[in-house]
């Protein structure tokens, strides 16, 4: 299974692994090599799901269909959805930094299966490529990312079953990333490091890895009974043989919705390593912010049903569901708080990766506060499957998880390339992608709210002006990687040159070169047990250079 | 304080919503400025206090030492995690109100609850739907009774008073109308904005909708759920009429039940 390594190693430093830029096409079992190769092959997709996503903009700038045919608008909002959640948020914030930030973290030299490790990898780019040859060879799957049946079992069953197998082989890959997981921070923790020494994020990875394990095989269950109802007509779901449909969506959501904190639990682990460093200032409420991450994982299971308050489920049901939901704002606000307690009282630098997390800030407590309102049934029995819910979860996935994405590349890459990002352009990219963001996605609230449906590629013309607004925001978005691109290749050469530790940080992962070396340290991995142990103790504090209000906080 | 009654105004005075034209939808619009309230408080206190972090606590040119070293404070945890499981505790209670006076609280397979009855009662697991919608007669006046079919890519409306099919939906002012409904091909949704009520129409397995339409005129209805290539297109209307327009509309077409159906 292993490729052989070309043997064109330097003769100081005896490999079997390809070095140079080779290594990152190769079967290397680095981590840090397998978390670049996550991060670049999930950037890719993430510029093929935007343009699918410019495209449905496009369409939907007037209320009739008009610049694509309508099963290929359907096979673009299918793909921009699969290419989106399996290709680019789940792969890069588990994936991407969760391999190269967890051996670190633990003060391991490597993940605990490294070939695992790359075999999880490596099924990422032969099954994004076959689910988006698919739309070339026989159309894609027209479904929706959801493949509800019966329409998934009557729309043309090539791109349908195309499409089964590469979520197939993704859920996989995300399987064996997360066991990975489980096992390097319970198991390759350097001796004397406790769990409760941890960096944040080796939390938010053991509850996403959980959710992974507990929930992904049902997914892959699932879509196997579904296409077995497709190849060999079976009747698991198909109601014109005794099937029935809501089966499938209750098992569709029981992966599904903890996808979600899948995508947004990350997000939160690596916001609780950015903020800390640039504050200057320890991580607020420790504790708190470990428990509220298990307190996610244990609500996040059994809140399936909320995505089915129409579908026909009984009160009871209704309830329960409605008071779980409503119940994971409180864990979810607790860690909110703490980060705002976090920038409290701190030497903030107003860096891209400040900025960008507190841009996720912002658009996740909207997202936080609409989705409590979802949760409410007599709420959503209105507003389900409309642009409410697209304006909702874009908040959430994008406005949470892909600004956090920005945020951990500015504030890591530095350590990964060895040189610094140039701030002018990080703070531009900010500015325009978060005016774009919002602009693009607030008016898609109130389009929901007053009629229109999602997944529609006409609509009732009264909506078109704020349509037209929301598209003109979808393209400063595209413009805003631009920015983006020309800083991470044109730094990658010209960029200052990093040093080891530029953001003085106190995490194991910048106690090392600049890039790391293979095997992370040379010599003993750092034990490091107060990783955020910034600050100056309140009786340290320098009565010349204080601020009055800096000793009347610390109680002088 | 100020941001107290700054998001109550906003959430009382500034409506996002259309038009309501069914009995259960002043309840809801109730729910929503509860919560735009609530939300609005949350949201711009949060972003206040971001706001004012970054503009205080930002490092000026010069400062090199770093901020103070707040691990943590129980009390102010204790107090930020009661506060908000208080909030969503009432949110849900109250939800579970207006949802109880809009009629989703009825038992499955007993349909008499009244006039407005919201959400269906179908029982859950493919055992079928053994819920007769007539029997729902309690309230005095006798829901008026229309059968609907989805399918790609069209509502059919279905009058057993009177045996024939019309392509679009009129209903009398006043009266609670119960719809049952099953869809042929792929889920549908059916929804009226304007009521604030939507529920899946599914293959193999009825759903019952009931309503009261309160404000004449016309309104879309709209399927909300994808149901293939012109899923976009499938819309049809609503128009309710007074009760004297409705008998006149129902006679009209019942003596050419031939030529609709």
């Amino acid at each position: 299974m292993t490729i052989t390594a070309p043997q064109k190693t330097a003769p100081a430093s005896p490999s079997l692994q390809p070095t140079g830029w080779l290594r990152y096409l190769s079967f290397s079992v680095d981590h840090k090599v397998i978390g670049l190769q996550y991060l670049v092959c999930g950037f890719a997709f993430y510029l093929i799901g935007g343009a699918m996503a410019g495209a449905i903009r496009t369409e939907l700038l007037s209320p009739v269909s008009d610049f694509m045919a309508r099963d290929v608008y359907n096979q673009i909002l299918t793909l921009h959805g699969t290419v989106m959640i399996f290709l680019w948020i789940v792969p890069v914030v588990n994936g991407a930094f969760g391999n190269y930030l967890i051996p670190f973290y633990v003060g391991a030299r490597d993940m605990a299966y490294p070939r695992l490790n790359a075999v999880a990898f490596w099924l990422i780019p032969p099954a994004g490529l076959m689910l988006i040859s698919s739309y070339f060879i026989t159309g894609a799957a027209q479904s929706g990312w959801t493949a509800y049946p019966p329409l998934s079992i009557t729309t043309p069953a090539t791109g349908q079953i195309i499409w089964i197998l590469s979520v197939l082989l993704l859920g996989g890959s995300s399987i064996f990333g997360g066991i990975n997981f489980i096992a390097t921070i319970l198991k390759l923790r350097r001796p004397g490091l406790k769990l409760m020494q941890l960096p944040m994020y080796c939390w938010a990875m053991l509850g996403t890895s959980i959710l992974v394990v507990l929930s992904t095989p049902v997914l892959a269950g699932t879509l196997i009974m579904l296409s077995f109802d497709i190849v060999a007509h079976t009747g698991f779901f198909n109601p014109g043989m005794g099937g029935n449909v809501v089966v499938y969506q209750h098992l569709f959501w029981f992966y599904s919705h903890p996808a979600v904190y899948i995508m947004v639990l990350p997000a939160f682990g690596l916001v609780s390593e950015i903020l800390p460093v640039h504050c200057r200032k320890p991580l607020f409420g420790y504790t708190t912010m470990v428990y509220s991450i298990m307190a996610i994982v244990v609500l996040g299971l059994v809140v399936w049903a909320h995505h089915m308050f129409t579908s026909g489920t009984p009160p009871w049901m209704r309830l329960f569901f409605t008071i779980a939901t409503a119940f994971i704002a409180v864990p979810t606000g607790i860690k909110f708080f703490n980060w705002l307690a976090t920038l409290w009282g701190g030497r903030i630098s107003l860096n891209s990766a400040v900025l960008f997390s507190c841009g996720f800030i912002v658009n996740f407590v909207l997202g936080g506060i609409t989705g409590v309102a979802l949760a409410q049934v007599p709420f959503d029995v209105h507003v389900h499957d409309t642009y409410f819910v697209v304006a909702h979860f874009h908040y959430i996935v994008y406005g949470g998880s892909v600004f956090v994405i920005f945020a951990s590349i500015y504030h890591w890459y530095p350590k990964i390339i060895g040189r610094m990002l140039d701030e002018h352009l990080g703070r531009l990219h900010f500015l325009l992608t978060f005016v774009g963001f919002n602009l693009c996605f607030a008016p898609q609230h109130w389009l929901g709210l007053n009629g229109m449906p999602r997944r529609v590629a006409e609509y009732d013309p009264q909506f078109e002006l704020v349509n037209q607004i929301s598209s003109a925001g979808a393209l400063l978005m595209a413009i805003s990687t631009l920015p983006f691109l020309w800083n991470v290749i044109a730094s990658a050469f010209f960029g200052a040159i990093a040093g080891d530790n530029p953001w003085r940080a106190l995490t194991p992962e910048w106690l090392t070169s600049s890039p790391p070396p293979v095997e992370n340290w040379k010599g003993d991995p750092p034990l490091v047990t107060h990783p955020y142990g910034y600050g100056t103790p309140a009786d340290e504090i320098d009565l010349n250079s204080a601020s009055g209000s800096d000793l009347w906080r610390s109680g002088k | 304080m100020l941001l107290v009654l700054g998001g109550l105004w906003i959430g009382q005075n500034i409506n996002l919503l259309p038009v309501d034209a069914s009995a259960n939808a002043p309840i809801y619009d109730e729910l929503f400025r509860v919560l735009f309230s609530i939300g609005t408080i949350l949201f711009v206190g949060i972003v206040g206090l971001i706001l004012f972090s970054l503009v205080r606590f930002r490092r000026r040119p010069g400062q090199l030492g770093d901020g103070l070293a707040l691990e943590g404070n129980l009390p102010l945890e204790v107090f930020w995690t009661a506060v908000p499981a208080i909030v969503v505790l009432f949110v849900g209670l109250y939800s579970y109100d207006i949802y109880e006076r809009m009629g989703g609280m009825v038992p499955l397979g007993h349909g008499n609850h009244g006039s407005e009855t919201v959400a269906d009662q179908r029982v859950w697991g493919g055992i079928g739907s053994t819920q007769d919608s007539q029997t729902a007669t309690t309230a005095g006046i006798p829901p008026f009774p229309i059968e609907v079919t989805a399918m790609q890519f069209a509502f059919l409306f279905h009058y057993p008073d009177g045996d024939f099919i019309s392509g679009e939906m009129h209903v009398p002012v006043d009266r609670p109308v119960s719809l049952r409904m099953e869809a042929k091909d792929v889920i549908h949704a059916f929804w009226i904005p304007e009521f604030r009520l939507k529920q899946d129409v599914i293959p193999g397995q009825p759903t019952v909708l009931d309503f009261t339409p309160t404000r004449t005129g016309s309104y879309s209805i709209v399927c909300a759920e994808l149901c293939g290539p012109y899923h976009g297109g499938m819309r049809s209307s609503v128009v309710v009429d007074s009760a004297d327009d409705f008998d006149t509309w129902l006679q009209s077409n019942r003596k050419l039940p031939a030529a609709e159906a």
